[in-house]
């Protein structure tokens, strides 16, 4: 379902802020974002779980698999949303530009 | 190295301020358990540790209470986000808004600024992990006040259940990387090496060991195998 939503929305380039930018469906952000987070989530707690179980197999073939769909997701959701570290490369500073986490209207 | 993500770990969007509640939640901020105090404290910590998974888990729970710092510090900036100076006063914050005005401010419930007595870091590895145990109690006990006070808010009560939550899950953690360093310390030691410094380190801490069966001249004395 997100695969499907976000495959027509990739006209909203990072480095070419288009008209329609600000016309990107906030549902699909959120939606997107909240995906994002679980990924993260359960990385975190992979992480802490594989710090004392590294010989644990099926917990780092998880991580492996989250870590791999977070890379996409996050990529696409920069690309589209503008950059969630500093480390996205970007022709113009959108950093300044999105709500910060502690707002109102963040996502 | 640390990267700023520019996402909460899990999701805060407060609709109704209430400065009486972040009178309260500013204590999981800057009190003696809470998050500012554990993040420094395993960070300080992980230094000192024997064994690499102990290492491994104080730097990275040290890592997750950052992220719990900032979601504590968005609860209470939405609380009182646009409240005014008389709203303020009549929570109780009357003190706290003529120092600190919107900003957040680490200090406990009763207003007692933060300091940096709460990092316990005793440079012994058991005593260490032994407080964090009790330490990631503590807070549990704290968050489940709080969701007791704040529990006519459900936009406050979920993201505290969700750190009440990753307290259980530290404390789960922090007891196999205790058990971990246990079973180190009790393992028969064989060193061969030649260097002075290590031999004078190792005369020294001869009675310590033969009490506490831990030797601070590990990573000194296996850093060639490494």
């Amino acid at each position: 379902m997100l695969e499907e939503m976000t495959e027509n929305r990739t006209h909203c380039e990072c480095d070419c802020p288009c008209e329609n930018q600000c016309e990107c469906d906030n549902s699909l952000r959120s939606e997107m974002m909240m995906q994002l987070r679980a990924y993260k989530f359960s990385i975190i707690e992979l992480g802490l779980y594989l710090d004392t179980h590294p010989d644990d197999e099926k917990a780092l073939c998880l991580h492996r698999e989250y870590t791999n769909k977070a890379k996409e997701l996050s990529d696409k959701y920069q690309k589209m949303f503008g950059p969630l570290t500093i480390f996205y490369p970007c022709k113009k500073w959108r950093w300044l530009e999105e709500p910060w986490p502690w707002e109102r209207g963040n996502f | 190295m640390w990267t700023y993500t520019k996402a909460l770990e899990y999701p805060i969007k407060i609709k109704c301020a209430n400065p009486r509640l972040a009178k309260f939640i500013i204590s999981q901020y800057g009190g003696p358990d809470g998050e500012l105090a554990a993040s420094l404290r395993y960070l300080s910590q992980r230094f000192g540790m024997p064994d690499q998974k102990a290492k491994a888990i104080l730097n990275d729970i040290g890592t997750e209470e950052l992220a719990h710092l900032e979601m504590v510090g968005t609860i209470v900036h939405q609380l009182t986000d646009g409240v005014c100076p008389e709203e303020l006063e009549k929570a109780g914050l009357g003190a706290y808004y003529t120092d600190h005005g919107v900003d957040v401010y680490p200090s406990s419930a009763a207003g007692v600024p933060f300091t940096a007595a709460y990092i316990a870091a005793k440079g012994d590895p058991i005593a260490n992990l032994q407080e964090n145990l009790a330490a990631e109690q503590k807070a549990r006990a704290t968050y489940e006040k709080l969701i007791n006070l704040c529990k006519d808010d459900p936009d406050v009560v979920e993201p505290l259940r969700f750190l009440r939550e990753r307290e259980v899950v530290h404390f789960q953690r922090f007891g196999e990387a205790l058990r971990g360093v246990q079973d180190k310390l009790a393992q028969k030691k064989f060193y061969m090496n030649n260097c002075k410094e290590d031999k004078k380190l190792l005369e020294c801490t001869k009675d310590f060991n033969m009490v506490n069966n831990y030797n601070p001249c590990d990573s000194l004395c296996n850093c060639n195998n490494r």
